[in-house]
């Protein structure tokens, strides 16, 4: 049946946790009542990308793009736009009186400067049906591949392209996928990493949601590859939706043939199984992860040997991390000297970022390698609300570090994030403003570290705990002299000794707000002041006498008795008995009461 | 699957039901559906189109609504515009008429100058 209009609703989590799953129950509901439920064809897809306008509608052949859509909206959108031919301005993102709507949206500035590769897929089709991904020339550079080229070709593409991991360290992809094609075994692993710890990061599980397709086919090109017949994607529990869209997937594969014996009529053969984690950080790392599939605790162990050489049941193993995948069949589709044409000279091809934090439009974004921060945080991301001066961007999660402001012109790469102190991570963009605490972002990140170490090795499992301990004195007021060279010893040590990556940068966010904001460690230490005003044992309430009326509420507010004064005249906060909760400053009628450094 | 050419059989085929979510470069063959046309009989002239494109395979073309043209009297009225903004208005118009201008308009380049707003007085 050909129908005359699509309608597209984002099927994330974000937008689902937003209730878009009634919202197409709803509109199938209404088409129906008004007969054209055989012209107007309904479906979910994958993430979008502005999440904070969600949930998003796309209506095409218009391509008219409707943000914060709600349950009641649909009536509206059902009679005026696909009854009627009539845009809902309201409700449209762009301009709204622009003529040509979905040229309009090309002008947003989120939309503008992004270029997806990864995310091609991603809010276009529906994740659930494989034969709209076929539609998008999926499963074609499979095809390709296994007709056409040989193992050794392939990696040499891949090698050419210039892609390196995007799961955080780097590493050049078909360099990894040639080491494990050397080595010798019997049998080999393709794994790919869809455990996504870090914080706020929600790339992985974007492209899982909606465009699970363009994973299994990368494996099975991989597979090909490096000689293995078998596959395992190791996706953390906390994914739902991700876990049920790639067993979809993987059904409808094997459905088609395009997974099990003889794919395309060749001798080559390639399944995937699926592996859930359970909740630990440090099973996003390499050695912890083939041990944990393994069905052992999730500890990582020293290399040499490497993956490569001796993975997964000690056999040659690769394992990449889902982006990389995604990015795999478009370069066999349009060539490898295309995509290291995007990009800078070191690194090439684009980057997925989950922006967050303080600024207008959160969301996810893939842009060029070598797009500035500048360019991120203010023609994409909209800027920082409420008129607040930016302050630090957080790159790599628990894993990286802090860009300032005096550093808004880097280029963004491999190469120039360490430079500056940090590093690409997986794709964590938090925006910080003049707001944000420093030494309280710091103590943040290592509190999840601490929390997630796995304990085998002593640098990490002792030394993290006792920087996260100098960190809570610091933001506490008991900071002391040497605080901060303990810090730096520390540090360096964990770095140089920790067994595996989750240690070996739990350091990094201490040292890099130590090297752009080592005034505010002073503050805190030496002047028992949190310069930012977040810090609560910093803090000081102080009732401004000028604006006092003495009318006694915060006094009476008070749980401990803290507030003395007469009616009518200014009253006062004794700051020794003060356990600095702000229930006086919600009280006062006339802003007489403030936070003070 | 055991062949390439499998493969794409079932990608033209889904290509067919997804062609309306790319507009670029495409003809489009706008109807009027406000009430006047919805009360002339534009829903069987739009959906004429819609299968006749179908029918003959044609990726290029994108079938849209929109609301009163102005002219009520002349409904169910379609306008077909290029890539380049050239346009041709269409009037009193029926679904026979619609698989018509598919064919002669929109496959072979020649518009089908009785149908047109110009011959219509």
């Amino acid at each position: 049946m050909i129908y005359r209009s699509h309608v597209l609703v984002c099927g994330g989590t974000g937008c689902t946790s937003s209730k878009s799953m009634d919202i197409i129950e709803q509109m199938n509901k209404l088409l129906r009542e008004n007969n054209i439920d055989n012209e107007v064809k309904v479906i979910h897809t994958g993430c979008f990308g502005l999440c904070e306008k969600g949930p998003i509608v796309v209506i095409y052949p218009e391509g008219a793009t409707y943000s914060r859509v709600t349950i009641e909206d649909v009536k509206e959108i059902v009679e005026e736009h696909l009854v009627k031919g009539r845009i809902v301005k309201r409700l449209l993102l762009g301009d709204k009186d622009a003529e040509d709507v979905s040229k309009a949206l090309e002008d947003v500035g989120f939309f503008k400067h992004q270029v997806r590769v990864a995310l091609r897929n991603c809010g276009v089709i529906n994740p659930e049906n494989i034969d709209e991904y076929i539609a998008r020339d999926g499963y074609r550079a499979l095809g390709k591949v296994l007709t056409e080229m040989t193992p050794a070709q392939v990696i040499d593409t891949v090698k050419k392209s210039g892609l390196r991991g995007r799961g955080g360290a780097g590493f050049p992809t078909g360099l990894k996928w040639e080491f494990a094609a050397k080595a010798q075994g019997d049998q080999k692993y393709v794994c790919c990493n869809a455990d996504e710890g870090d914080p706020g990061a929600f790339m992985d599980r974007s492209i899982l949601e909606g465009d699970p397709h363009s994973v299994l086919e990368a494996m099975a090109i991989a597979g090909y590859a490096i000689g293995s017949n078998q596959g395992y994607i190791y996706v953390r529990a906390e994914y739902p939706i991700a876990v049920q869209r790639l067993k979809i997937a993987i059904d409808q594969a094997r459905e088609y043939g395009l997974l099990g014996k003889n794919i395309f009529g060749t001798d080559f053969s390639f399944d995937i199984d699926i592996r859930l984690g359970a909740g630990a950080f440090v099973c996003g790392e390499e050695t912890a992860l083939m041990t944990s599939i393994e069905g052992k605790r999730g500890e990582p162990r020293p290399r040499p040997p490497f993956p490569a050489n001796k993975g997964l049941w000690q056999k040659p193993t690769i394992l990449n991390n889902v982006e990389t995948y995604a990015n795999i069949p478009v370069i066999f589709l349009k060539g490898p000297e295309w995509f290291a044409s995007i990009g800078t000279e070191k690194s090439k091809g684009t980057k997925v970022f989950a922006v967050g934090g303080k600024i207008n439009n959160t969301g996810l974004v893939e842009i060029p390698m070598g797009t500035t921060v500048r360019q991120m945080i203010y023609d994409i991301g909209g800027g920082i609300p409420n008129g607040k001066k930016f302050k630090a961007v957080q790159t790599g999660g628990p894993s990286g570090g802090c860009i300032p402001a005096s550093q808004i012109d880097t280029p963004i790469d491999y190469d120039n994030l360490i430079q500056v102190g940090s590093m690409m991570g997986s794709g964590g963009f938090i925006v910080m403003d003049e707001d944000t605490c420093m030494v309280d972002i710091a103590k943040f990140f290592l509190e999840f570290t601490v929390d997630e170490s796995c304990g085998k090795c002593p640098p990490c499992r002792i030394g993290t705990k006792r920087m996260y301990e100098i960190l809570d004195r610091i933001t506490k007021g008991q900071g002391q002299e040497g605080d901060i060279e303990k810090l730096e010893l520390l540090a360096e040590n964990i770095k140089a000794s920790a067994l595996c990556g989750l240690g070996q940068t739990a350091p990094n966010p201490i040292l890099s707000t130590l090297r752009y904001f080592r005034d505010e460690y002073e503050a805190h230490i030496y002047e028992k002041r949190c310069p930012a005003g977040v810090c609560k044992d910093l803090l000081r309430y102080v009732i401004n006498e000028d604006k006092c009326k003495g009318c006694s509420l915060c006094a009476r507010k008070c749980p401990v008795n803290a507030i003395s004064g007469e009616v009518k005249k200014p009253y006062h906060i004794d700051a020794d008995k003060c356990i600095k909760c702000g229930a006086c400053l919600e009280t006062c009628k006339f802003g007489a009461i403030s936070k003070m450094a | 699957m055991k062949s390439l050419a499998e493969l794409e059989a079932i990608r033209e085929r889904a290509l067919k039901e997804i062609t309306l979510r790319d507009n670029t470069g495409k003809t489009r063959v706008v109807v009027g559906m406000a009430t006047c046309g919805i009360a002339a009989g534009a829903r069987p002239v739009m959906n004429a189109f819609v299968d006749e494109l179908s029918k003959r395979n044609v990726q290029n073309v994108n079938v849209t609504m929109t609301g009163c043209i102005g002219v009520c009297r002349l409904e169910p009225i379609a306008e077909v515009i290029t890539p380049d903004g050239v346009k041709t208005t269409y009037v009193k118009l029926d679904a026979e008429k619609a698989r018509k201008i598919v064919v002669e308009h929109l496959i072979n380049g020649r518009p089908v100058k009785e149908y047109t707003i110009g011959e219509a007085e």
